[in-house]
């Protein structure tokens, strides 16, 4: 690599992809446990406590690993983003040090208490910290979002006399409708991985027959909060989202759908290859008229193909932003069609009995950890080639004064400290879930 | 507006330092005053609770550098590149040793995540007192006030600069000495039995240094920046806050003699709140200090965002410090009382 910019890329691609892992555990298994001790409280049923107290161990670990490898996407903006901070700063620093202080300091101060205060607190006092620990981690992701909404779609801003990017109307800027949407459907997505890790161990657990109780507990909550949520993550959130991209990003829509020909009543592609030398699609496999539709609510819509922009101001990667995209919508799917099976088992009393979707559940985890993976980078590569779309290139964004060389190797560094911390956080998560859960905590 | 901002950046900066400061010097001594498991995690167990609450306080400064100041921000985290991620590194490694290393009662892991535990302790007050070092010396602008310095020249802190030299490896050495003594006393102040008795036999030590170190500094830095100083007579704040860092140490060592622990704590959070803020009004305006053309420097007044971005920031901080605050009265009150080892799977 010659160009100093793509190692700067590649760098907050890979820490901010492996970041992601743990943020998106954290919120859904933050709402389960909230759910969990709420029950508990409820029906004074001390299995529902034996749940929560397992996810509890999980998500301290989860949390751990989300805070230290959150703490490099802060400093990146500086180290490696120097010309985009000192542009867009006045702007983005709003919600950055907002999530510090509405969102962190909530967090860490509870934490504790969730954690290990189970024996000292009352259980509504456990209850409260399990509350601080959602809000917190949500909060925080609402300030993150916000700030990822500006660069997308900017809103509420001014350009000041050196040229510089400065709030206008802050209302404007932190309810950006991109915001708005772009969270709804990112909250409902780490919902979605929080079902199915929790569906996953519970059917675990039921396949080899041990925890009986707990094993049941997750197989039904984390089948219907991922049945409700793998719904919505499609319907409505997706669905704005899409039309969103299509109203103010269409040449990142098209190449999404890798359509290079514009025109009306535009096919969705299942499959296909995006062959970007000859501008076209090759072994499409499409069903006509769908994308007029979902983009712009009529089957006769015109879509634009990328042949109507130039190429300069086409994504930089056509072809991972189009897979990024249909691995994205094409798991969502298989989501719904899991999830809907589950639930009508579990409807029918049958879910513990059938094997097969025990399996099927058991082994799906991973899978939303991906398609949140490539939701993001569909966003982040469908916005390109600008940093801030539309006023900033990424390539004008990164530090003029940091060369290749350092960059290549503050990344080889980074690669090796996350494969230690994803060879721990494997070690110790496995070990929990071997130990599996335990009853009340005794009383000394 | 901006003089607001530098003194708002500034008080978290400061809040920062102290309370971070305690469990960073606790972290470096845990591995001499705490020798068993129990002991140590007796130590853990101590600023376990705080330890993330406080390193939030780096996060919201540096959130509001990035709003406020974005050119002082993005400067120096790409001028100080390679330092920056040192201490990143260093960062993970040690909240990753504090927070796993009781998941597991081996004493081999133990004993491995402890001793990465101390390390990054120890070599975290000495990067940022280099940094605050970097940042009193000066760095070498350019017309885009941005720079790009080596790790070390000639060690002269003479043009052309490194990051280290005799001056900002005085200031890594005396963050380093004082963050320890500062978390001798708060161990002192939150321990007891063994632990209590040997951080009380390292407190008067580590103050005589810290003590000896600071005057070391305070001449150090007025010989590679004797302006700092000169204007010193104008500037009452500097006085008051320079006032209050001596009556910090007079506490520290009152407290000691007493063998009231956490009254020289408060006389230690005094002492490094003062000195930091003697140091702000000594700077002001300037954030970052061009060592070669002064009127490269950046300030509070040219690296400032618009009014409007300012003021937004002023609304929401006035909403969000006091609930800050409020989370660390309720921290400090519900941790009330001296520390017990934790039971296995129920503390740090």
């Amino acid at each position: 690599m010659h160009d100093a910019i793509d190692v700067h890329r590649l760098q907050f691609a890979f820490t901010l992809v492996f970041h992601y892992i743990f943020p998106q555990l954290t919120m859904g298994l933050a709402l389960v446990i909230v759910l969990l001790k709420a029950f508990a409280l409820r029906t004074n049923d001390a299995r529902y406590d034996d749940a929560a107290r397992f996810w509890i161990r999980i998500f301290g670990i989860n949390f751990a690993v989300g805070v230290v490898t959150g703490i490099p996407m802060e400093f990146q903006f500086g180290t490696n983003w120097a010309r985009f901070t000192s542009y867009a700063g006045g702007v983005i620093g709003q919600t950055l040090a907002m999530e510090g202080m509405f969102a962190f300091f909530l967090e860490s101060s509870f934490l504790v208490l969730l954690v290990f205060g189970e024996r000292r607190l009352s259980r509504k006092g456990h209850f409260a910290a399990a509350i601080a620990l959602w809000a917190g981690s949500w909060l925080s992701g609402y300030f993150i979002t916000a700030t990822n909404a500006f660069m997308q779609h900017p809103q509420g801003f001014v350009v000041d006399a050196q040229g510089r990017l400065q709030l206008a109307d802050f209302w404007a800027f932190v309810l950006n409708p991109w915001a708005l949407v772009q969270y709804a459907h990112t909250m409902i997505g780490a919902v979605v991985t929080g079902a199915f890790v929790v569906a996953a161990l519970g059917a675990y657990w039921t396949l080899r027959g041990v925890h009986a109780d707990t094993a049941r507990i997750n197989l039904k909550l984390g089948t219907v909060i991922g049945c409700i949520a793998s719904v919505l993550v499609a319907f409505p959130t997706g669905d704005m989202q899409g039309k969103l991209v299509a109203r103010h990003q269409p040449i990142a829509l098209a190449a999404m759908e890798g359509r290079f020909e514009s025109g009306t009543h535009a096919p969705i592609t299942f499959i296909g290859q995006p062959n970007v030398a000859e501008r076209k699609l090759d072994n499409p496999i499409e069903v006509p008229s769908i994308l007029s539709f979902v983009a712009y609510g009529s089957f006769s819509s015109d879509v634009k193909g990328l042949n109507e922009f130039p190429e300069d101001q086409w994504p930089t990667n056509v072809e991972l932003l189009y897979y990024a995209f249909h691995i994205m919508a094409g798991l969502g799917t298989i989501f719904i069609v899991i999830m809907l099976g589950a639930v009508f088992l579990l409807w029918r009393g049958a879910l513990a009995r059938s094997r097969w979707m025990l399996w099927i559940l058991m082994l799906a985890f991973p899978f939303p950890f991906i398609a949140n993976t490539v939701g993001w980078v569909t966003a982040e590569l469908g916005r390109q080639p600008w940093i801030v779309y539309g006023m900033m290139h990424t390539t004008d964004g990164s530090s003029a004064n940091v060369h290749g060389g350092s960059a290549t190797f503050t990344l080889i560094g980074f690669a090796g400290l996350y494969f230690l911390l994803g060879v721990l956080y494997l070690f110790l998560v496995g070990r929990e879930v071997a130990h599996g859960p335990s009853s009340a905590p005794v009383a000394h | 507006m901006q003089a607001l901002w530098f003194w708002l950046v500034s008080v978290m900066l400061a809040i920062y330092v102290v309370l971070d400061g305690f469990d960073f010097g606790a972290g470096v001594l845990h591995l001499f005053v705490a020798r068993t498991d129990t002991e140590r995690r007796e130590v853990m167990g101590a600023i376990g609770p705080f330890w993330g609450a406080n390193e939030v306080w780096l996060l919201a400064a540096g959130g509001s550098m990035v709003l406020a100041f974005p050119r002082v921000l993005a400067s120096g985290f790409s001028g100080f590149y390679m330092a920056m991620f040192l201490v990143l590194w260093t960062l993970i490694l040690r909240g990753i040793s504090m927070e796993f290393r009781s998941h597991v009662a081996d004493p081999m892991w133990r004993g491995f995540f402890d001793a990465v535990f101390g390390f990054a302790s120890l070599l975290l007050p000495i990067l940022l007192g280099a940094a605050l070092g970097n940042v009193l010396r000066g760095v070498p602008l350019d017309e885009h006030g941005t720079f790009d310095l080596p790790l070390f020249t000639d060690f002269t802190a003479h043009s052309p600069v490194g990051i280290l030299d005799w001056f900002t490896v005085l200031a890594g050495v005396f963050a380093l000495v004082v963050i320890t003594a500062h978390g001798a006393l708060f161990l002192a102040w939150k321990t007891q039995g063994i632990v209590h008795e040997r951080c009380v036999r390292w407190v008067p030590r580590l103050w005589l240094a810290a003590t000896i170190l600071w005057i070391l500094a305070t001449w150090a830095t007025d010989v590679v920046n004797p302006a700092l100083f000169s204007a010193l007579a104008e500037r009452p704040l500097a006085w008051t806050f320079g006032a209050v860092s001596i009556g910090g140490v007079a506490t520290v060592w009152s407290g000691v003699r007493r063998a009231r622990y956490g009254l020289a704590f408060v006389g230690s959070c005094a002492f490094l709140a003062g000195f930091l803020a003697t140091t702000a009004a000594c700077v002001f305006p300037v954030m970052l200090r061009s060592i070669d053309v002064p009127a490269r420097s950046l300030t509070a007044v040219n690296a400032a965002s618009s009014d409007m971005s300012l003021s937004a920031g002023v609304g929401w901080w006035l909403c969000g410090f006091p609930i800050a605050v409020a989370y660390f009265v309720f921290l400090f009150r519900h941790h009330r009382g001296k520390v017990a080892a934790a039971h296995d799977g129920e503390g740090y």
